[in-house]
């Protein structure tokens, strides 16, 4: 019995919280023909828009897979004083409502900021708040594959002749590689569709700094429902996209088990 | 000697591991390091590869003061317990690694791979990876990619520890004749006193840190330098305030001169071997015969037999009064 209600169980709560509201968007958009949806995506506005968001978020996956594995490295391999804190604030981000996360943000790097760094109504601010809101991603992806990883390869590395680079690149980066870029794939679908942090210190300038979400939301609230509709498909589009490439890559590099 | 090992000391914090320890290796021999664990075997093995520092001390290899160089230029071949593959490489990658890494030419590499492979079975196994193979056939491969550089020595760290009790005999007997084959210096730390005796030419014994007798299976066995090493290399039973071991007890059914009374409590039959168990005075002792000396000699529980050592027993004074000797684990 348990198998069968477990089953159940699982397809209809995904069913309800995921498939239906999913698909109800991609219907509502295709409502009227993909003709209609992919105009609603070519409006200038909607399209600068997803212009910014995909760049933003492929360059903030990218720097992200790279501090996020450092930032891992430190908290698994370092010892210093207040590791555990600092272990701790990794999370943050994802604690803090996007929103107080943004605000933050604007007042660290908005137009007074005591830094002098003024990034308000920048592309790089969103960039900074999408850096922010995603960092935790990659770090807690890679860290339990970095506490897991055998010392005694690298160790057999070093007796076999290979440095400590050679050793990184050959033995280590190979082994953590599938939880990086799961990492930075998570980090990826999470900025695409980033709201919350983005919307103060952006200013959402159309044309220059306002995100796709954003954009989505303008829509609706002039009524327009397909339009937001379509946008949100593109978003969802790219979204499962990046999934399904992850998933290839996983049994990729599982294919050795 | 291939391996000099002089007056090292070597502490994790405040607790010493070793203590002194001098340790020569003769080229082309092969050494067992036995002890029981926590006596500090592995951590010398690990200063001899340069994966460890001591903190005082020298290592020499083939007459070249190794104390303070890297494990990269120390030209060891080293294999862990727990194979430490290469999990994201192939059994062909993982043995070609040492000799990618010194950027031999490619058709040298395959060569040299494939001789090794055959060397150690798995010439079939090439296109595997790790996670596909069992675990002598992982360890296998960790001894084939030690061996692929040529390493002056070649060190174990327990290579048959985490494999069971079938595959570790057929490893070990192999492990003898590859070495008989290969005649490269070999080192190797184990806790089993068997497979020490069934494997090495020479043996080191290690208790805490400290060593305790160097010398051949037959001398280590026959004249153990002290009461630890008489028991951790074979049984041992108490006799009349000495230890002895049990098959070198003259097991008599009537009195005679410079026997012993004892009282037979049990008698367990293994086969060819039998063991009688017995008390005399509260303490106890047990004799190991073969099973055609146990019948003729026709007793059984409650008897009185008559023990006394047979005329060429090493004997030692049994430490403490009387104290009971643990026989070693495993």
């Amino acid at each position: 019995m348990g198998t069968g209600l477990g089953v159940g169980t699982a397809v209809l709560y995904l069913s309800l919280i995921v498939l239906i509201p999913l698909a109800a968007v991609v219907w509502r958009a295709g409502g009227q023909g993909i003709g209609y949806v992919w105009q609603a995506i070519r409006t200038p506005d909607s399209w600068a828009a997803l212009e910014l968001t995909l760049v933003a978020s492929v360059i903030v996956a990218l720097v992200n897979v790279v501090m996020g594995t450092v930032i891992a490295w430190v908290l698994v391999r370092d010892r210093f004083p207040g590791k555990a804190i600092v272990d701790m604030l990794i999370d943050l981000p994802f604690a803090l409502p996007t929103i107080v996360a943004g605000l933050v943000l604007l007042a660290l790097y908005g137009a007074n900021s005591p830094l002098h760094v003024n990034l308000a109504y920048s592309e790089a601010g969103v960039v900074v708040a999408l850096l922010f809101v995603t960092l935790p991603f990659v770090v807690r992806t890679v860290q339990p594959v970095l506490l897991e990883l055998d010392r005694d390869m690298e160790q057999a590395a070093y007796s076999l002749g290979a440095g400590q680079w050679v050793t990184f690149r050959r033995i280590i980066l190979p082994n953590l590689a599938p939880a990086m870029l799961s990492g930075a794939g998570l980090a990826f679908t999470r900025s695409i569709a980033e709201f919350g942090s983005t919307v103060l210190i952006s200013g959402n300038i159309p044309f220059k700094t306002q995100v796709a979400a954003v954009n989505v939301a303008g829509r609706i609230e002039s009524d327009n429902l397909t339009g937001a509709a379509a946008v949100s498909t593109a978003l969802l589009l790219v979204a499962f996209v990046v999934l399904i490439m992850l998933d290839l890559v996983q049994r990729w590099a599982g294919r050795r088990d | 000697m291939a391996i000099e090992v002089c007056d090292v000391n070597k502490s994790f914090g405040t607790t010493p591991v070793l203590r002194d320890v001098s340790v020569d290796i003769s080229s082309g021999s092969l050494t067992a390091l036995l002890g029981p664990s926590g006596g500090g075997k592995s951590t010398l093995l690990r200063i001899i590869a340069g994966l460890e520092v001591p903190d005082s001390g020298t290592v020499v290899i083939s007459g070249v003061d190794a104390t303070r160089l890297s494990p990269q230029r120390r030209n060891v071949g080293f294999v862990f317990q727990h194979y430490a593959a290469f999990k994201h490489l192939t059994v062909y990658r993982n043995v070609a690694f040492g000799l990618e890494v010194r950027k031999r030419p490619k058709a040298e590499v395959r060569r040299r791979v494939h001789e090794l492979l055959e060397l150690v079975h798995l010439e079939q196994m090439a296109d595997r990876y790790p996670a596909q193979l069992s675990g002598g056939q992982r360890q296998r491969m960790a001894l084939a990619r030690a061996l692929a550089v040529e390493p002056e020595v070649l060190l174990l760290d327990e290579p048959f520890g985490a494999l069971d009790a079938q595959v570790r005999k057929e490893l070990r007997t192999w492990l003898r004749r590859l070495h008989d084959e290969v005649h490269v210096t070999t080192v190797f730390v184990t806790h089993d006193q068997e497979e020490a005796m069934d494997v090495a030419d020479e043996i080191v014994v290690l208790a805490n840190g400290a060593v305790e007798q160097v010398g051949s299976p037959d001398e280590i066995y026959d004249n153990p330098a002290n009461p630890f090493v008489m028991s951790f290399l074979g049984p041992v039973t108490n006799l009349a305030g000495h230890l002895v071991r049990p098959h070198d007890i003259d097991v008599s059914a009537t009195e005679r001169s410079g026997g012993t009374a004892a009282a037979v409590t049990r008698i367990v039959r293994l086969g060819f071997e039998v063991r009688i168990e017995m008390r005399i005075d509260e303490q106890d002792v047990w004799a190991q015969l073969t099973r055609g000396t146990a019948d003729s000699l026709g007793i059984e529980p409650g008897d009185t037999v008559y023990l006394r050592p047979s005329p060429h027993a090493k004997r030692l004074a049994s430490p403490g009064s009387g104290r009971p000797v643990q026989e070693p684990a495993g």
